[in-house]
């Protein structure tokens, strides 16, 4: 195990050593693990891939719309609607947070009593229809999924404003859902990436 | 299923060859690395200014982890408060207040990473690196370094054969420890685990924040402000290093954070990984397999017991939702890209580790589902944070040995050394803190109901401020974060609560260890109490049960069990009779 010798002279250190070498210490590691390791683990990662270590953003016509991993507000009968958001006003980033509210609070119920209600006249459907994820605010507020049944929902209210038809928007919503081939987790489907593709469509179709 | 099956198996897979490793690394035997570190520890060394062969005794090994990571924390301090006319702060980010300063330096020295502050809005990318991510790496190889002392000790230290009768032992080199655990294991690992994650989508740069221009922009707001930074560093050794602090607010549930299921699970495995490991490497480091199988075992058990209760809870609906949507799981506070089973999961290990990350609002479990991880945080030994779980598994074990050695009625002895008064009340203090430092605190804050800032009444505001002290006290760092905790009241509290708790259950057995080390050693013998048998093991789960839980079950009872039982069936009356009188019929109230 180790040594049955002592490979030293010196008596034990009862003192563990003194302000200099807690100082040196502190700055050294300090550098190493505050400068050093952070700095080129940073470039490595921005070297080999880039598009990611950027925050994986998304343009159109040369302007950044977003990032695939941030999830976005909307309100318009044209486009899929994403979850509740307790972030700031809604989706907002530099106030990212889930509600908090218990299952006891009242203010949770009276806040999913609303989006309920909602979501019923916007999609015109029973309440037992809508999805339980669709009424509940994600932990981030900036989800950027929604489950499947919750795009479903919503197909027949997005192709009649845009004047689809139901069959390729549901193309789209399944282009555009995001599963792990292993089965891990959920399956999401992007509400800004399957909006984008909408969007994309209308406009070929206008020209 | 699939994630809990590959989470935990991944996690055995991978801490058995670790364990072995840094076995190999503590008793500076050879190994893969040596070529490229041993000279760069040679360097680290004569900068440091130490002789690595010169040995400590207990008390100076106690010494040197107290002040060199208080200097650390000084540091750390002075760059929160100065963060604004310091370089590296492309959003312009303002300096910290005192408090709120005070708070994050201690509960990122003790490996806490307790947060009142939100990362993206008030730290600079220089406090993000040097006050956060290199304490984040500094404290789990300090409690390593403190538990491969303790374990030397616990066999007489180092060169026991040699040694004069009644002299202190030598228990290792602080400095060295804490050097090869970050050497030599937590920066090799937090490299890989930052690449993967900035694969997935983790962002890793130092430009400041993107805008983009809404889609579907709403009134007067058209644009949407992206935060990224050099955050896949500091994510891989926050997951690695049973830290927990996040660079965003609500931590890894954030996508930019944790972006798909799949490293969902490699930073759920990265929360386990280094704490199972730990139990291999004792098994090999003591050169007492058994010994590291019955921590394994016990540990496993109570790990699988809290993960299936929580499971199972969140699995079940939220009942606040009833009649306004399709029956389902508790969806509140949770991402729609791993659902209710990872995010249960993920919560209780990372209470049961002292980690502390989250990825799915805790605050917004159901009351069962919420308890699971108080009580993961109360036993905090399964499997622990780095190094100092094990510590405080060792701190039960002399308590069971104690007792099961009083039931015999022989002297107690742990791997032949008597464990005499001197040492059980050292242990009993490690203990008795516990009740004292959380529940004392947590009286006051609710008898003046103006210092807690709940943002949910009635019973589940009593579980806020229980919670938020006890994660201090665990050093683990998790909240039920609707609390609004960045008070002078809450930062001065806990800060007080984090630095006592992170450095008494170090130096406590650290003490015993070093009296114990200079015992002299009795022979085995047919009547000597074996602890690596199914009986012992049995012992010892009940002592932890015990000893932790009951301290607690009042407060347990005012808390989430009083929610379950009362408050949830009352907010869903009006809604579900059905729902209520089946819960009524199950717990047996009268109508």
């Amino acid at each position: 195990m180790q040594p049955s010798v002592k490979v030293q002279a010196e008596t034990l250190d009862r003192s563990g050593g003194e302000f200099s070498t807690w100082l040196r210490f502190a700055l050294l590691f300090l550098i190493l693990c505050g400068l050093i390791y952070p700095i080129a683990t940073t470039r490595l990662g921005d070297v080999l891939f880039p598009r990611q270590a950027q925050g994986s953003l998304l343009e159109r016509d040369g302007v950044v719309v977003g990032s695939e991993l941030v999830g976005q507000p909307f309100s318009s009968d044209r486009y899929f609607i994403g979850r509740p958001s307790a972030a700031g006003d809604g989706y907002d980033p530099t106030s990212l947070s889930g509600s908090n509210w218990a299952a006891s609070n009242p203010d949770l119920r009276t806040r999913a009593e609303a989006s309920s209600a909602e979501i019923a006249a916007r999609e015109n459907v029973d309440p037992s229809e809508i999805p339980v994820d669709l009424i509940a605010a994600s932990g981030s507020g900036v989800d950027p999924h929604i489950s499947p049944a919750a795009a479903r929902l919503q197909v027949s209210r997005v192709a009649e404003a845009r004047g689809l038809g139901a069959a390729q928007v549901q193309q789209l919503i399944d282009e555009n859902t995001e599963r792990s081939p292993i089965g891990l987790g959920q399956p999401g489907v992007n509400v800004l990436t399957l909006n984008l593709a909408l969007d994309a469509l209308s406009f070929g179709q206008s020209n | 299923m699939i994630d809990v099956v590959l989470i935990y198996g991944l996690a055995f897979l991978l801490a058995w060859p670790l364990g072995h490793y840094m076995a190999r690394v503590f008793r500076s035997e050879r190994t893969w690395l040596d070529p490229i570190l041993n000279s760069l520890e040679r360097g680290l060394y004569w900068l440091i200014g130490i002789n690595s062969t010169q040995g400590m005794t207990w008390f100076g090994y106690a010494r040197a982890l107290l002040f060199s990571n208080l200097l650390v924390g000084v540091v750390a301090y002075l760059v929160f408060i100065f963060q604004g006319s310091l370089p590296l702060n492309p959003n312009g980010i303002p300096g910290m207040s005192w408090d709120l300063a005070l708070h994050t330096a201690a509960s990122f020295i003790t490996n806490t990473n307790q947060q009142h502050y939100s990362g993206q809005a008030q730290l600079s990318y220089l406090s993000q690196m040097v006050g956060i991510t290199a304490l984040q790496i500094v404290t789990p190889a300090a409690g390593l370094a403190a538990l491969v002392a303790i374990l030397r000790g616990l066999f007489g230290g180092r060169y026991a054969s040699t040694a004069t009768a009644g002299e202190p032992r030598d228990l290792g080199n602080y400095y060295v420890d804490v050097t090869k655990a970050i050497t030599r294991v937590l920066i090799p690992m937090s490299l890989v685990l930052a690449l993967l994650l900035t694969w997935q989508g983790v962002p890793s740069t130092f430009e400041g924040a993107k805008t983009a221009t809404l889609v579907d922009p709403q009134g007067e707001v058209t644009e949407q402000t992206i935060p990224v930074g050099p955050v896949a560093a500091m994510v891989a050794i926050k997951q690695l290093g049973t830290n927990g602090g996040g660079w965003y607010g609500p931590n890894s549930a954030v996508p930019l954070e944790n972006p798909t299921p799949l490293t969902n699970l490699f930073e759920s495995v990265s929360i386990i990984l280094i704490p199972i490991a730990i139990v291999f490497m004792v098994g090999y480091f003591t050169r007492r397999k058994r010994f590291g199988m019955l921590a394994l075992g016990v540990m496993t058990v109570i790990s699988v017991v809290l993960a299936v209760t929580v499971i199972a809870a969140e699995n079940g609906s939220n009942p606040t939702f009833q009649g306004l949507a399709a029956a389902g799981p508790n969806w509140e506070g949770k991402e729609t890209r791993f659902g209710p089973t990872p995010s249960a999961l993920w919560a209780t290990l990372t209470t049961q580790t002292s980690n502390g990350s989250v990825n799915a609002m805790h605050d917004s479990f159901t009351p069962v589902g919420g308890m699971v991880p108080m009580i993961g945080m109360l036993i905090n030994e399964t499997y622990g944070g780095i190094g100092v779980g094990f510590v405080n598994f060792l701190v039960f074990l002399f308590i069971a040995v104690f007792i099961a050695g009083l039931m015999v009625g022989r002297t107690p002895e742990l791997f032949g050394r008597k464990l005499e008064a001197k040492e059980v009340k050292l242990a009993a203090i490690a203990l008795l803190i516990q009740p004292l430092l959380i529940l004392v605190p947590t009286a006051i804050a609710l008898s003046f109901p103006d210092l807690t800032g709940n943002s949910n009444p009635g019973f589940h505001g009593i579980s806020q401020v229980f919670y938020e002290y006890t994660s201090a006290f665990a050093n683990n760092g998790s909240g039920f974060e609707g609390l609004g905790d960045n008070t002078i009241w809450w930062n001065v509290t806990t800060s007080a609560n984090l630095i006592l708790a992170r450095f008494i259950p170090i130096f406590a057995p650290l003490a015993i260890a070093g009296f114990l080390a200079v015992k002299r050693v009795a022979p085995e013998t047919a009547g000597t109490l074996r602890i690596e048998t199914p009986i012992f093991a049995a012992t010892l789960v009940s002592v932890i049960f015990i000893l932790t839980l009951l301290n607690f079950l009042p407060v347990l009872v005012l808390g989430p069990i009083g929610e379950q039982l009362v408050a949830v069936p009352e907010i869903t009356a009006s809604v579900d009779q059905e729902w209520v009188q089946a819960s009524r019929a199950l717990f047996g109230r009268p109508q």
